[in-house]
């Protein structure tokens, strides 16, 4: 699943670098570390994830979504509506599976994954103060939004971190070149 | 009197009592926001009390009319009708926002034959207007009641094509969209009368759950000079609006088609006495314009 996601990335990269002829040299990135707690339940199913970013007056900009992607006759993205803020943000203008975007479910346990500025979804981020939202949903389950704090370009060093309660667990934002 | 004539399914002239009556009229969706490439949606309607549940009657669906978002005309599937709702289906097949409405219009009125006040008979609509009057009447006073429920869904991002307004009866053009409601957000509506601002229209907004909580939580609004109306919504449910004028409160006691309607004398569970003289009707002025809306409005958490 993992591997699947890698590529997607790599495959949108070529696209957003054709796209925007501002990348700077050292690209910026986003490195972000979602903790999925291990949950004792009857019925475990592993959440639906959204991670998108929102600046004042712009378009919210989805980064990734992980789903049940691969079901048959995209019959995953049914229930991509009750990953409800980022579905009114941004999920509901985009089609899926939306390319460099979309991924599978992951699994309990720290999960990793990186966006570079001026590529791939992410795309190029003006300065001026986001804020990266991390929801999640989980069938049979509950529904826990964190939001991200972080102003662009990043002060070196910066990291932002958010603990979550119940559906989420800690989650880190840190920048890198 | 009551019971045969909902038995019938005259919705249209059931509506025009509605104004009088608590009994509600509804159609509540299984789900207003929905995502992937088809979905379906399941609706509840009837007639109760207490929004929304079926404790009383079921709404007819033959009357329903399906509006894609391309605007061509969808249907309804695997309707059914219990002893205390009906229920039926739509398959959303098309991004966008889909209209589930009953609309009709009907025509009030009375004449004057051979020395006697006749109304015309409940059901009647435009078209059978000169069907209905006979040859020798004089004095015909007619007023058109337009009835309107609906209800939105939306697959994918809510789209705004089939609010283009029809001129008949009270319209909603959105503001906000009636799918893009969130708790703790102010939302506005446009109300139009017959095409135009419904300045001063009087809007009713119920949040759903009435079984179990002691307050009805109602919110009187009152439309703007454009027929515009603003709500907060205190919590995230499923809420009923409604809006009406020219109501049988206005027309005089019980109002035109309202007599005997609620609980008068026998009220709605007695029987029909045989030979029984028919309750004397208050005379009322000439007929009103009457006009009434009803839809269901999701509002989702934050």
């Amino acid at each position: 699943m993992q591997i699947s996601h890698r590529l997607a990335l790599t495959g949108v990269a070529a696209l957003g670098a054709a796209g925007t002829a501002t990348t700077p040299a050292a690209a910026q990135t986003l490195n972000l570390s979602v903790a999925i707690p291990r949950l004792s339940v009857a019925e475990y199913h592993r959440p639906y994830v959204a991670i998108w970013i929102e600046k004042e007056g712009a378009a919210p900009r989805t980064l990734s979504v992980w789903y049940d992607v691969d079901k048959a006759k995209g019959e995953g993205t049914k229930w991509l509506r009750d990953v409800r803020q980022w579905w009114r943000a941004s999920g509901r203008a985009l089609s899926f599976p939306a390319n460099g975007v979309s991924g599978a479910t992951r699994a309990p346990g720290d999960q990793k994954i990186a966006f570079t500025a001026g590529k791939g979804p992410l795309g190029a981020l003006g300065p001026g103060n986001y804020t990266l939202i991390v929801e999640a949903a989980r069938e049979v389950g509950g529904r826990e939004v964190l939001r991200l704090p972080f102003a662009w370009p990043p002060k070196p060093g910066a990291t932002v971190k958010v603990q979550g309660s119940s559906e989420l667990g800690a989650i880190a934002l840190t920048f890198g070149k | 009197m009551k019971s045969k004539f909902l038995i019938a399914g005259a919705l249209a002239a059931l509506m025009f009592s509605g104004a009088a009556q608590a009994h509600r009229q509804w159609m509540l969706p299984s789900s207003t926001t929905l995502s992937g490439t088809e979905s379906w949606v399941t609706v509840d309607a009837a007639i109760s009390n207490d929004v929304f549940y079926f404790e009383h009657f079921p709404m007819g669906t033959d009357n329903i009319v399906v509006t894609e978002p391309d605007g061509a005309v969808g249907k309804i599937e695997n309707a059914a009708k219990g002893r205390y709702r009906s229920t039926f289906d739509v398959h959303l097949t098309k991004p966008g926002t889909y209209r589930i409405a009953s609309v009709s219009t009907g025509v009030m009125g009375s004449y004057m034959l051979n020395g006697k006040q006749e109304r015309l008979p409940r059901g009647t609509t435009k078209d059978k207007l000169a069907s209905v009057i006979p040859a020798g009447a004089t004095d015909v006073q007619t007023a058109e009641a337009s009835n309107r429920n609906e209800i939105f869904v939306t697959l994918g991002a809510p789209t705004a094509n089939l609010f283009k307004p029809t001129g008949s009866g009270i319209e909603l053009v959105p503001v906000t969209h009636p799918n893009d409601l969130v708790s703790g957000e102010a939302a506005t509506f446009q109300f139009l009368l017959d095409g135009k601002p419904a300045a001063g229209l009087k809007v009713t907004v119920i949040p759903g759950g009435i079984r179990y909580r002691d307050a009805l939580g109602q919110m009187d609004l009152v439309a703007d000079k454009d027929g515009k109306v603003a709500v907060t919504w205190p919590q995230p449910g499923m809420y009923w609006l409604n809006a009406s004028i020219g109501g049988g409160r206005e027309g005089g006691p019980g109002g035109q088609g309202g007599a005997g309607g609620e609980g008068g004398a026998g009220g709605p569970g007695a029987k029909p006495g045989a030979g029984a003289p028919p309750a004397p009707r208050p005379q009322a002025g000439p007929p009103q314009r009457r006009a009434a809306y009803i839809t269901t409005l999701e509002v989702l958490a934050p």
